[in-house]
């Protein structure tokens, strides 16, 4: 149920995100989801692609500092209150969401969420028992 | 005029502190050898570090029986102070020792240098024969803007300027629309700090709309840090003052060492207590007169401390012939560089090895760094840019700008200077022939 995201250290300044991603097409890898986290002097680049270890293994050759982190892609009631709805299950477990992101396409016509949890397996066993539906890794990339 | 006349003259105006500046060169020279005699007795009876050197080559204090004999002796260099850190090479018990002072040492732990009353009341002395030689006196009103604290400098001219009489404005470094109202209101007539320091208070006084030029200011002493006869002009220029350059550094007493008289034309070395040679830089070999190398200093009459033959690292040279003014004390040319790796960031030594053992101390492995000088206002700006190496990396923000922080603070703590940390790219910092350019100083004089 976990997915791997590639995550990228750049500097904040113009065209620094065009190598990775020129790298990126240059080889057929579909970016399927791509956020940015920004400070005033650097970023870190989150990417859901389609062939992760073969971007990694490119990246790094070309001098990248890479990290895969293991993330979940939530499927999210596509209605209003669906998100708050799901955060409450996360309520006094003591779960922190270190991250999360929306991903672009819908599946199966449900809305998807990235989330990055401090403890990951104890929110993918939270969400899980609260009936909410954690997408595979070929579910989301198909 | 017959330099007679002159010497004359200048002993009639000179404040009596100043008298030993004029000291007859044969008596100066007795006065030399005998205290230079005393000096290796002391640290030889002492300080075991020192004792050992001598023992070494063979060496016994009675060995030096004319000024020339100093070149027998070895060297003190700064990883001399680093390894005997803290109390090492002092030559008094603690119970005799008034003051402690630290500055920077080459890697994380600072020099130490100690006073007993007596070197205090010396490198009193000094100062005021610094100032006197400026041309200040009683009535002055001093704005004192060296830093206060470990740093020599706010200190060391503290009390010279008000044993000289003049009225002392203890600023210390910072705050200068404050430092420009003081100067105004007060009508101070003579400031202390760094020439940069300065050249900033200059362009925040125009800002502010206070014309420098109709201030009473009119002399100001500038050390810590080298500097240029076109900077020089530059501040005479935008202020009316009379600029002075002064000479110190920590390891043999502070500012004060040395200074120029008014007619600038080299710093004068206090002789009787600070004995000057310059050697080859890279063979250590002493050389005459009028040639360039490396400034070495002797204490020659410090109690608590005594520095031997201590390698300034700091590159001029004795001027030969006597100056205008009468005084005997020899003269060293303005300091323009050094023969080692040290910068110096608003009068604060700094050594690349200090970062590299923060950097070392916080990552476990030395990340490939740089860095960078500029000067934004007339101040000194360091800017340490650190590659992210995969082991670093981390994917939360959090986590790298907390990375961030702790190496901004390791550093402001090691190097006692505000740092900026930047984070960079793998491999974007610039390398020559695969060794890797430390230092890229953009700061114009």
């Amino acid at each position: 149920m976990k997915i791997q995201q590639i995550s990228l250290f750049i500097e904040n300044k113009p065209g620094h995100i065009t190598a990775p991603a020129q790298l990126l097409a240059d080889e057929g890898i579909d970016l399927r989801s791509l956020y940015l986290a920004d400070t005033e002097k650097f970023g870190i680049v989150r990417m859901i692609v389609s062939e992760w270890q073969k971007a990694a293994a490119l990246l790094e050759a070309h001098g990248f500092v890479v990290k895969i982190t293991e993330v979940l892609a939530v499927e999210v009631p596509d209605r209003p209150g669906g998100l708050a709805h799901l955060l409450s299950a996360l309520d006094e477990s003591g779960i922190n969401i270190e991250y999360m992101y929306a991903f672009p396409y819908l599946c199966g016509g449900q809305a998807i969420m990235i989330f990055r949890f401090n403890d990951l397996d104890a929110g993918m066993e939270r969400l899980q028992s609260a009936g909410i539906n954690l997408l595979a890794s070929d579910e989301l990339l198909k | 005029m017959t330099m007679n006349s002159v010497l004359e003259t200048s002993f009639a105006d000179c404040h009596p502190a100043s008298v030993p500046d004029y000291t007859p060169l044969a008596e100066l020279r007795a006065l030399q050898l005998r205290r230079l005699q005393s000096v290796v007795t002391r640290g030889f009876q002492n300080v075991e570090h020192f004792r050992n050197r001598l023992v070494e080559r063979r060496l016994k204090p009675d060995d030096i029986r004319s000024l020339g004999d100093i070149a027998l002796l070895p060297f003190t260099l700064k990883s001399d102070l680093r390894d005997t850190y803290p109390f090492g090479l002092f030559a008094s018990p603690m119970k005799d020792v008034v003051r402690l002072h630290a500055s920077s040492g080459t890697t994380g732990k600072p020099i130490v240098v100690s006073y007993t009353k007596e070197d205090i009341a010396v490198w009193t002395s000094v100062l005021v024969r610094s100032f006197a030689g400026c041309g200040l006196h009683q009535g002055d009103i001093l704005q004192n803007a060296y830093g206060y604290g470990l740093f020599t400098g706010g200190l060391g001219a503290h009390y010279g300027a008000e044993a000289l009489g003049a009225a002392v404005v203890p600023t210390s470094g910072g705050n200068a629309d404050r430092q420009i109202m003081l100067m105004k209101d007060f009508g101070v007539t003579a400031i202390c700090c760094t020439p940069t320091y300065f050249l900033h208070l200059i362009d925040r006084a125009a800002e502010l709309g206070v014309n420098m030029k109709e201030l009473p200011l009119r002399a100001g002493v500038f050390g810590a840090e080298p500097w240029t006869e076109s900077m020089r002009r530059h501040i005479e220029n935008n202020s009316n003052i009379e600029a002075f350059d002064i000479y110190g550094l920590s390891e043999i007493i502070g500012p004060g060492v040395g200074c120029e008289c008014r007619r600038h034309q080299g710093l004068h070395i206090f002789e009787d207590h600070f004995y000057p040679e310059i050697v080859d830089p890279e063979t250590g070999d002493p050389l005459p007169d009028g040639s360039e190398g490396e400034l070495v200093l002797t204490t020659l009459s410090k109690q608590a401390m005594p520095m031997i033959r201590y390698r300034t690292r700091d590159i001029t040279m004795i001027m030969t012939g006597q100056c205008e003014c009468g005084r005997t004390m020899r003269r060293i040319g303005r300091i323009g560089r050094r023969s080692d790796d040290m910068l110096i960031i608003r009068g604060v030594n700094v050594f690349p090895s200090q970062v590299e053992s923060v950097l070392l101390q916080i990552e476990g492995t030395l990340p490939n760094y740089q860095i960078l000088l500029t000067r934004e206002q007339g101040l000194d700006q360091m800017e340490v840019q650190v590659e992210v190496t995969p082991n670093m990396f981390n994917d939360k923000i959090g986590a790298l700008q907390g990375l961030q922080s702790r190496i901004q603070s390791a550093l402001d703590h090691v190097l006692g200077i505000r740092v900026r940390v930047a984070l960079v790219e793998a491999h974007s910092l610039a390398r020559s022939e695969g060794k890797a350019k430390r230092v890229i100083d953009r700061r114009t004089s």
